[in-house]
């Protein structure tokens, strides 16, 4: 048998933190790939501490909700679930290529492959584009459009601003958009100014964060200038400074988010059959499917 | 789940196991003199392939078949769970069947679980609040809506702790087989039955408040500096059974045992939770701060409602004093005549808070 564990941050205080990690799951569930498919947190339950003897499986796929390589993924998650073998050295990364490596965790007897997180994977960079296709609902978005990658910035954790460069770089090197720029919360160039980067009159603005939150929800839509005020909401798009802003909210939540936990798994040599592409053929469908609603 | 009626499912399972021999709950099955001995505590027989098979209706044989063949999952939690649930070793099939017609219920938590006998031998499980037994509230058959049902208490409010006694009603999960009873038992209360599991078999592994400390790193590090006395204090705010159902199986290290009620819950606490160890973080900032001396004026009936309004916060009771309750001292309108009277833009009694700032 072989389970899945999709392990997030959660929230002691918003609710919603966990959603994504729920859904994502709930769509792996249903492709059959996993004998269990589990979501673990940080600040909900069940902990990292206690998931893994949750399972049947002797053979347990990790895959970090996490955006980049660092804190998280290095420190707390490892320990928390006692792989106390793993050393950050093992995943051979220079801040965004960690890929998984197998150890044994202390309180159970099962083969856990500890991957990467979703955040770093390659395969992220079509999801920061599905969630322009499906916030513009243009399936061929990209001529004439510039696209943000929005980062929380250096201050709290340097790899932070790599993953998001690392797919700003591959989306721009891909030449579906007029222009690709990197902006940030807490460091130049910073997200407020957004509109200063780009000659393009449109303007998609993708967050790349795990959940709607507090930073998604009320910082970003606010600092670029869509509303004074959160509560009152904002259009999409939404004109400033003689842009349009097609703001999309927490690229976490774009169904195709599945595909890369999937992915990860399947690198570190899951048994997955067809289930990436039907997952994929899945999460397209209903990621266009909602951005018509 | 094979296609075909549960009792010919039953009665080939024992033709194909007779030979290998069955011992199981009381029943006996193995060869003997060119057929098959069977033996139960009621009865002692010789027969052949189709006596074997005729006997596929008896409890011992649906009750071997559910359990071995359906349930099966030797040494988890999950089948520890639903064999407990039934009282499989204190009672038995017979005694047992006769309990699981009419439904056996057992308490988890706040959580009612329910097993009925089925056809040929299976169960069928339900699991609901405990104050919805007898109740029409909505139905649900998939385990994963429990996530999403138990997020808010009747309230509205998050629930950031599974298991504070804080578990919304009106809702109950129907027609579940064995598997999806504990997935949703789990969903409600994550990991429980797992570590009742591990405490009933000797390994429950604790983890005392010495070693989670000492494991926290970046805002969590200093949760260590936290004294005896104040994680006292602490344990006594957030995890006696007012707060949270789990019992309480941590102390201070391994030779220092907490003096705070553990609890009476059915399934233990291994290890202080993220809830504990933010809120520890908190308690050891505010415990940095040396008591000062105030000198505050107040009737000693102000002073008995100040004590009123930390025991209604404390108990969780503001939202059940009424509106014209006035003899109550947490009431609003007892409250704010206390703050018109005794506070000003320099706190209670016109005191400040510190007073070096004002000099």
């Amino acid at each position: 048998m072989q389970a899945l564990v999709i392990v997030g941050h959660g929230s002691h205080l918003n609710p919603g933190s966990s959603d994504p990690a729920f859904s994502h799951a709930d769509t792996i569930r249903a492709s059959g790939a996993f004998d269990e498919v589990r979501e673990a947190f940080w600040k909900e339950e069940p902990s990292f501490r206690e998931v893994l003897r949750t399972l049947e499986s002797e053979e347990v796929f990790v895959v970090p909700l996490f955006i980049s390589e660092g804190y998280f993924t290095e420190q707390v998650i490892p320990r928390e679930l006692r792989l106390s073998d793993w050393d950050p050295e093992d995943w051979d990364s220079d801040g965004t290529d960690a890929d998984h490596v197998t150890v044994q965790a202390g309180d159970v007897d099962k083969t856990v492959h500890y991957c990467g997180p979703v955040g770093t994977h390659d395969s992220m960079s079509d999801v920061i584009v599905e969630r322009a296709k499906s916030i513009t609902d243009d399936p061929d978005v990209g001529e004439g459009f510039g696209l943000a990658v929005v980062g929380h910035g250096t201050e709290r954790n340097e790899n932070s601003a790599k993953a998001i460069h690392y797919h700003a770089d591959r989306i721009r090197e891909s030449g579906r958009f007029e222009e690709v720029k990197a902006v940030f919360m807490d460091e130049d160039p910073e997200v407020d100014d957004v509109t200063e980067f780009f000659e393009a009159e449109d303007v998609v603005v993708v967050p790349l964060f795990v959940a709607d939150g507090f930073h998604t929800q009320e910082d970003i839509p606010e600092d670029m200038g869509l509303t004074d005020d959160y509560r009152t909401g904002y259009d999409v798009p939404t004109e400033v400074d003689g842009h349009r802003i097609w703001y999309s909210g927490a690229v976490g939540t774009e169904p195709l988010v599945a595909d890369v936990i999937l992915e990860r798994a399947d690198d570190a040599g899951a048994d997955l059959a067809d289930a990436i592409e039907r997952v994929r053929r899945r999460t397209e469908s209903e990621g266009a499917a909602s951005a018509g609603d | 789940m094979s296609a075909s009626a549960p009792l010919e499912d039953v009665a080939d399972a024992l033709a194909e196991h007779a030979d290998d021999g069955i011992d199981f709950d009381g029943l006996v099955v193995e060869p003997a003199d060119g057929g098959y001995r069977w033996e139960t505590p009621d009865e002692q027989v010789t027969v052949g392939e189709d006596g074997l098979r005729e006997r596929a209706d008896d409890p011992y044989a649906t009750n071997w078949y559910y359990w071995e063949r359906v349930v099966a999952g030797h040494d988890t939690p999950r089948r520890a769970f639903l064999r407990w649930l039934e009282g499989a070793d204190d009672l038995g099939v017979p005694e047992r069947y006769d309990e699981l017609r009419g439904g056996h219920t057992r308490s988890w938590g706040e959580l009612a679980v329910t097993a009925v006998l089925s056809e040929g031998g299976r169960r069928r499980y339900e699991v609901r609040h405990e104050d919805d037994l007898g109740e029409d509230v909505d139905a649900y058959t998939d385990p994963l809506e429990a996530r999403h049902l138990v997020k808010h208490d009747d309230e509205g409010r998050y629930r950031p702790l599974s298991t504070a006694p804080s578990l919304p009603h009106g809702w109950a999960f129907v027609d579940l087989d064995g598997g999806e009873a504990v997935q949703t038992v789990e969903y409600v209360y994550p990991a429980t039955v797992s570590n009742w599991h591990r405490e009933r078999e000797g390994d429950l592994d604790v983890d005392h408040w010495d070693e989670v400390a000492e494991r926290q790193t970046g805002i969590y590090g200093i949760v260590e500096q936290l004294d005896g006395d104040a994680l006292e204090w602490a344990a006594e705010a957030c995890c006696v059974d007012s707060q949270c159902l789990k019992r309480r199986e941590w102390d201070e290290s391994d030779d220092e045992e907490l003096d705070v009620p553990r609890g009476d819950g059915e399934f233990p606490c291994r290890e202080p939770c993220s809830l504990f160890v933010a809120a520890a973080r908190k308690f050891t900032t505010l415990e940095r701060e040396e008591s000062r001396e105030y000198t505050f004026e107040l009737t000693p009936a102000e002073k008995e409602q100040l004590e009123d309004i930390v025991d209604a916060v404390a108990d969780g009771r503001t939202d059940e004093i009424r509106e014209a309750d006035v003899n109550e001292g947490a009431n609003r309108y007892r409250a704010r005549f206390l703050r018109a009277k005794r506070m000003d833009d320099r706190g209670l009694s016109g005191t400040p808070t510190y007073p070096e700032d004002h000099e």
